[in-house]
């Protein structure tokens, strides 16, 4: 018998010491963080003056408007492309808070260098009563390609870690306070999409997660996809990315819940 | 004189699309069975149907992993004909044949499955609808079902899956397919410019978008006529390897979760994160988007890119192979791995599965060394092999692969070449051509195919993720096993929803 208790006591050792190797994996401040490498966040357009009609053209997402060039974050699939050919014009900085509840804030300007945030206006009283401790979302991936699925488990591992903010991914739409859509909506998700809406109790909100959901992306124009779920209901945040980065969604979150310390 | 009834092609070969032999279907039929009954060294890559004119040609690929060729035949047929399928004579052409039915409305006699596949938008009948799916149905006082999905517990994809139970023991699965498709094929002919293709090509499937992009360019740069220098060879492969490393690491942390060992599921959760940081270290992206381009590279690799490369590598494997020490010498972790989930290699032949699913049972299918691509053929890759077809061998598959995949980019980062500034890719397709792309993603091997006019415009795009063929490896695997470990299957399989739909 005693052999039983040396081992277990060295199983013990094993598993300190694999504990003690990972270090502290945490991010102490998810909203001071900053991102490795050459992240493609918000961008920055310049006033250079070049041929706006080629750049536009170049986009493969139709996200580039000319005369004042603009880019439209909600159809950005941060490519990078138009950066590489006009880097006079347009640079990708590394400001990952991209979230926003007005779609019109997605919409970056010539010359304008803000954070993009969220109209405190527009977001409903209750949210912040009801949701500001506990946040409990159902995630819905309809036509999704699993790369926002990937990054929106990735929220929830030991770096990210949304669960110590009281925001959690739960299994049954019944145990939620909201949806998290990602993918484009394909015709065939439609239906159970809507069912999935419907079963969450009120008061509930819809976050789109991701360049699809917000606008289709790369697929905006296939007649595979019935987005009409989207006209009907009233969408509380956007979180645009190809896939959304963790540290977009947790603080785009957390600015909806007013949690963010100042 | 004996006519020659398949024209033989190496992997990434442009051929004219009048090169490939057309026979009478009973012939086609008889020589594409004979050339894989029988001969694990055969499989289908590809075989599907595109409409000329009032008619449907069928092309079917055969490739011999020996001869490191590729079979390519065909037949043309009326739309509407009603044939002998191939399926009732060998399995590995089942998805293959009811993809031509949804699609063309060809009819099979002994087809023994003739389900809807995945609800394409553009099917030949549109009253089959996603919801009426014709489950398979047992009529018993004993037995009783349990239907999962298509929302699931998890933040995955969806699909549906349906097991008939006896108590807590499963007799039988079905796994219903179809929601996430976003009718990308026709997309690839619609959107003429080069960018917009490679963007679709990366959303195929977002776990595997080095996979799927370097199988899109390969062929492309192909197609064109354009030879790429070895600076694109090696962003490649070496994207190829650390989209591996990355994905299998994930893949063990959910292992971890699914048998409810939270040091295992954190350790290897995190250490995924190293990997995908340095993808956007490199490239902007975490899981790879925006780096692999036909022609071009707009990320250059460089020296300093290659010594913080060695970096993360160092610190990644001694915690990594730490960890998967403890794991593999804990008991109670095994007894949950071992002789779960079992596929045997009689199975897998017959189901056709490829990669990981056919190296778990001792069937060596890997395009690595069968039909090399980029740079591989200068690596002298050989295949990891297990013979038990359990969870446990497909994640001692996943440890020895992320082993053999640093040691592969330990050699790739000992030269790095000399990478060009990016340029615009202006070469155009050439007119009338086919060509067959294979690439070995970690799940295993994918295959685009795709066919130029007269006009030099693409008329077909086709596209295979493993999954196609593997999942049926999974509905196989869980049978007799209790309904509590198909959580540990499926995520030892990780196959692609959308990687399938399309």
């Amino acid at each position: 018998m005693r052999s039983r208790f040396i081992d277990k006591g060295i199983a013990m050792f094993d598993n300190l010491k694999i504990l003690w190797h990972q270090g502290k994996q945490f991010i102490p401040d998810v909203t001071k963080a900053q991102v490795p490498g050459i992240f493609r966040g918000r961008p920055i357009i310049s006033e250079a003056k070049i041929d706006e009609f080629l750049l536009a053209d170049l986009c493969p997402t139709k996200a580039i408007s000319t005369n004042a060039v603009s880019i439209d974050l909600g159809k950005c699939t941060f490519c990078g492309e138009c950066a590489v050919q006009f880097p006079e014009k347009i640079t990708f900085t590394k400001d990952y808070k991209l979230s926003t509840n007005h779609r019109d804030r997605l919409i970056i300007k010539e010359n304008e260098d803000e954070a993009i945030g969220l109209d405190a206006e527009l977001i409903r009283s209750e949210i912040r009563r009801l949701f500001g401790r506990s946040l409990k979302l159902r995630q819905v991936s309809a036509g999704g390609d699993n790369s926002c699925e990937w990054e929106l488990n990735a929220t929830n591992n030991v770096q990210f870690d949304i669960s110590r903010f009281g925001i959690d991914f739960v299994a049954s739409p019944r145990h939620a306070d909201g949806i998290v859509i990602t993918g484009p909506i394909t015709a065939n998700m439609a239906g159970a999409l809507e069912r999935c809406y419907l079963a969450v109790p009120d008061p509930k909100i819809i976050i789109l997660a991701g360049t699809d959901a917000i606008s289709g992306g790369i697929f905006a124009d296939s007649p595979a996809l019935n987005r009409e779920f989207l006209s009907n209901h009233l969408i509380d945040l956007y979180v645009p990315g190809n896939p959304v980065h963790p540290l977009t969604f947790i603080n785009g979150v957390l600015d909806l819940l007013k949690k963010r310390r100042s | 004189m004996k006519l020659k009834k398949t024209i033989n092609i190496v992997n990434n070969q442009a051929i004219n699309l009048v090169d490939i032999p057309v026979c009478n279907y009973r012939d086609f039929a008889e020589l594409n069975l004979d050339l894989i009954n029988g001969k694990p060294n055969c499989h289908c890559v590809s075989y599907f149907g595109y409409p000329i004119e009032e008619k449907i040609q069928l092309i079917c690929c055969i490739a011999d992993d020996e001869l490191h060729q590729i079979m390519v035949s065909s037949s043309i047929v009326d739309k509407g004909a009603v044939l002998n399928s191939f399926t009732v004579r060998n399995p590995n052409f089942e998805k293959y044949e009811r993809e031509i039915h949804e699609n063309f409305r060809i009819g099979y006699t002994d087809h023994p499955w003739l389900k809807p596949l995945r609800y394409a938008f553009n099917r030949a009948d549109k009253n089959e609808k996603v919801e009426n799916y014709p489950f398979y149905g047992v009529e018993s006082e004993e037995l009783h079902e349990v239907g999962v999905g298509p929302i699931h517990a998890g933040i995955i994809e969806p699909g549906h899956f349906r097991f008939i139970c006896n108590g807590e023991q499963i007799m039988h699965l079905e796994i219903q397919l179809g929601y996430q498709h976003r009718g990308i094929e026709p997309l690839f002919l619609q959107k003429q410019k080069l960018l917009e293709r490679t963007t679709l090509a990366e959303n195929i499937a977002g776990d595997t978008v080095v996979g799927h992009t370097t199988a899109f360019v390969n062929l492309w740069e192909n197609l064109c006529g354009y030879t790429p220098d070895d600076s694109l060879h090696f962003s490649r492969i070496l994207a190829l390897e650390l989209e591996r490393i990355a994905i299998h690491t994930g893949d063990l942390a959910g292992v971890c979760a699914d048998i409810g060992y939270q040091l295992g599921n954190s350790v290897f959760g995190r250490l995924r994160t190293p990997i995908v940081n340095f993808f956007q270290e490199w490239g902007g992206n975490r899981l790879g988007k925006g780096l692999i381009r036909a022609g071009k590279i707009n990320y250059p690799f460089t020296n300093e890119l290659a010594k913080r490369l060695i970096e993360v590598l160092n610190a990644y494997e001694k915690d990594f192979f730490e960890m998967t020490h403890k794991l593999f010498n804990l008991p109670s972790a095994l007894s949950r791995m071992e002789k779960t989930g079992v596929v045997s290699y009689e199975e897998v032949l017959e189901i056709g599965t490829v990669g990981m699913a056919a190296r778990m049972s001792g069937l060596n299918r890997d395009i690595r060394l069968s039909h090399p691509h980029n740079l591989y053929n200068s690596l002298t890759h050989k295949p990891v092999i297990k013979r038990h077809g359990d969870v446990y061998s497909r994640v001692q598959i996943r440890r020895e692969e992320i082993r053999q995949s640093i040691s592969y980019i330990r050699g790739l980062l000992q030269s790095v070449p000399e990478f060009h500034p990016p340029e615009n890719f202006t070469e155009q397709p050439q007119k009338g051509k086919f060509i067959i792309s294979l690439v070995e993603g970690w799940r295993g091997e994918i295959c685009h195919c795709a066919i130029t006019n007269a006009e030099a415009n693409l008329i077909l795009y086709k596209i295979k993720d493993p999954s196609h063929h593997n999942w049926m490896a999974l509905a196989q695997s869980v049978r007799n096993n209790d309904i509590s470990d198909f959580p540990i299957c499926n995520k030892s399989f990780n196959l692609s929803y959308c990687g399938h739909d399309l």
